[in-house]
């Protein structure tokens, strides 16, 4: 297999072939055999209308139909008939499924991670009602361990499982985190033995929007929270869960997991990262094998239940026509849509909805990893053209949203297409209004 | 035994041997794969999302407003010959003799002039369905054999069966024959291909509701 393409071999056990077709056919039978009712439902009820082209912003951008999202899992489709389908062993003996060759999967890495922000548009318009990025995330734990997950995402899963850090910084994040707290002159709680809750930090923010985390803290100071974040689990996001290697997705989330039982807190708080919503609502205590000893939350949610419960006010604010981007981790596969929405209500926004809101919104076109890989980007900043149209459209003077790598996708876009936006986050806003008469002095 | 014996006889009785037997080992097949415990609080009660499912099997009928644009004419076509296929198949007085036979009451029909009417419609959108699927790159890509012989196969029973009503191409009794042959091979073909939507798409629509409104998640 060819480096050109970012092909890495993922990690492999001992004894294990590694041959390229060899350890493909094993990843394949693997599909096979994990893939569970639910997903055969999914795989055995799709009858090729191809509707979920046109909820794909990768398909919708270039009219290609090789992004047609189903299309995305067709070798997987092919292995499950070949394999475990009811009819799998008619299908092997007249040789109806040929078995999924190495080239066939190394071409289907750019349909799998470069074209597809795993953001589950597809999954609401197939009139079958199948959940296309359900089978697009399993196809990924395939993929990877067929050897064949992206170089930059399985580079930063491996040294996130290894470490904590998903890169090597010149500073430890525990210290980058102080000296934000000294910079910003906000008091970071750290390694407190208890607390009610536990708080974690996109790297994303702290290498880019160190505000962020200090608007973090300083809202956690004003409502007088019990609160702290522990030094070995501090990173929000999972490499593990973007490169598709299931068991350091679970590795990297049992970090956090255990730091939260550690100090007994009762809530894990979510901050700005989508997927990091994701991997630890949703997909934590499966991995955990059991439910969670606390709840987890985004720090939207959290912010909105203090706002109802009267312990948190806000001032207006001043940002003029304000438009909000939806992360879809959050709204289309979280069900958080009027969290943010109540939070901006309170600070007397004027909000003005994109064309394509909550639910349906468009992904900013750099979740599911793909803004870290490098071969994208020209793909990406084609997708994301419809996207800053609707941001435009609205004629709004402020965008705002509650993802720090959604920021991050718009940022570099604001680069690339010298566009006049720059996404702001909602939790900064929040940290920016916050109002004596709640909880705070 | 002549053709038209051998085709609502043996024929038939083989043919609906493998349909049920089919049907339902396609669906135990994978039903009886692992169902892994979801372990992830719910958002929603079970009772919220149980009916939020059931609402998605009505709701996913037509496509969300922010699709419609894209996608309301080919949904509309292909609903349009679903229409027509269950108007002929239910409506049509033979039909309902036949039907009746098997589960023992029947119900009223529409004239045979009406159905002709109706079945030489269906036919017609037919074909709009096949000039769509080879002309869109999209579903030209999606296509394969099961695609184009689920095709096939369905437009044969139409065609046969306008023949036989009309009398059109040779006598009854062999026109009648061909159309319940054609009736045969569709059974035996319908659990090995994607005809077996029929009984996929109202559970898998309640499971994808299901699913979303567990997060709290629209569907």
């Amino acid at each position: 297999m060819s480096e050109a393409t970012g092909v890495l071999p993922a990690d492999l056990a001992p004894g294990q072939s590694e041959t390229p077709q060899a350890r493909v056919a094993s990843a394949m039978k693997g599909f096979a055999q994990e893939i569970g009712a639910l997903s055969a439902f999914r795989l055995e009820s799709c009858i090729h209308c191809g509707i979920c082209a046109d909820a794909c912003h990768f398909y919708i951008a270039t009219e290609d139909p090789q992004y047609t999202p189903i299309w995305k899992v067709e070798p997987f489709k092919q292995a499950y008939k070949r394999e475990a389908s009811p009819f799998a062993p008619l299908f092997r003996l007249f040789g109806l499924k040929r078995e999924v060759t190495a080239d066939q999967l190394e071409h289907w890495q750019h349909l799998l991670f470069d074209s597809c922000n795993m953001c589950g548009r597809c999954s609401l318009i197939c009139p079958m009602g199948i959940d296309v990025s359900a089978l697009i995330e399993q196809a990924r734990h395939a993929m990877f361990d067929a050897g064949l997950a992206p170089k930059e995402l399985y580079q930063k899963a491996a040294h996130q499982h290894a470490t904590g850090q998903p890169e090597p910084s010149a500073e430890p994040y525990r210290e980058q985190l102080l000296s934000i707290g000294e910079r910003f002159g906000v008091d970071i709680p750290l390694d407190k033995p208890a607390a009610d809750l536990m708080l974690c930090v996109p790297r994303t923010d702290i290498e880019h929007y160190p505000s962020a985390v200090a608007a973090l803290a300083r809202v956690m100071q004003h409502l007088r929270i019990s609160c702290t974040f522990r030094s070995d689990g501090l990173v929000a996001e999972n490499y593990g869960y973007y490169a598709g290697g299931k068991n350091w997705q679970r590795d990297i989330s049992l970090r956090l997991i255990e730091q939260a039982i550690a100090c007994n807190a009762k809530t894990l708080l979510v901050p700005e990262c989508g997927h990091a919503y994701t991997a630890l609502r949703w997909e934590a205590a499966d991995l955990y094998g059991k439910p969670l000893p606390f709840k987890v939350r985004h720090v939207t949610e959290f912010l909105a239940d203090e706002l109802r419960a009267g312990r948190l006010k806000l001032s207006a604010a001043a940002t003029g026509k304000t438009t909000f981007h939806d992360p879809c981790q959050l709204v289309r596969k979280g069900g958080i849509n009027d969290a943010p929405r109540e939070l901006m209500t309170a600070m007397g926004i004027e909000l003005s909805e994109l064309k394509n809101h909550g639910g349906f919104s468009f992904c900013c076109g750099g979740g599911g990893g793909v803004l870290d890989i490098e071969r994208a980007a020209p793909l990406r900043y084609r997708t994301m053209e419809n996207k800053l149209r609707e941001i435009d459209d609205t004629g709004a003077k402020t965008f705002l949203t509650s993802c720090s790598d959604c920021r991050r996708t718009f940022d570099d876009a604001q680069a690339h297409f010298t566009w006049d936006k720059a996404p702001r986050s909602l939790l900064e806003l929040v940290a920016a209004n916050l109002s004596v008469g709640g909880n705070g002095t | 035994m002549d053709l038209l014996g051998f085709a609502r006889g043996p024929a038939l009785k083989v043919a609906l041997a493998v349909f049920c037997v089919g049907v339902v080992w396609r669906i135990v097949g994978f039903a009886l794969l692992r169902i892994r415990r979801d372990f992830n609080k719910p958002r929603n009660s079970i009772i919220k999302f149980m009916i939020a499912g059931v609402a998605t099997v009505g709701s996913r009928s037509w496509p969300h407003p922010e699709f419609i644009g894209r996608t309301g004419a080919g949904e509309a076509l292909g609903y349009s010959y679903h229409i027509g296929l269950f108007i002929v198949v239910l409506l049509f007085t033979p039909h309902i003799i036949f039907l009746g036979s098997l589960f023992g009451f029947t119900w009223p029909g529409l004239p045979s002039s009406l159905i002709t009417v109706v079945s030489v419609l269906t036919l017609t959108l037919f074909l709009a369905v096949l000039f769509r699927r080879v002309t869109n790159p999209v579903m030209r890509m999606l296509s394969n054999f099961d695609d184009y012989f689920s095709w096939f196969i369905t437009a044969l029973v139409i065609v046969t069966g306008l023949a036989a009503t009309a009398h059109l191409g040779g006598p009854y009794q062999t026109l009648l024959a061909v159309h319940i042959l054609s009736v045969d091979v569709l059974l035996v073909w319908f659990p090995f291909g994607k005809l077996m939507h029929a009984f996929y798409i109202f559970p898998s629509r309640a499971i994808n509701g299901a699913v979303l409104a567990r997060k709290g998640a629209v569907s």
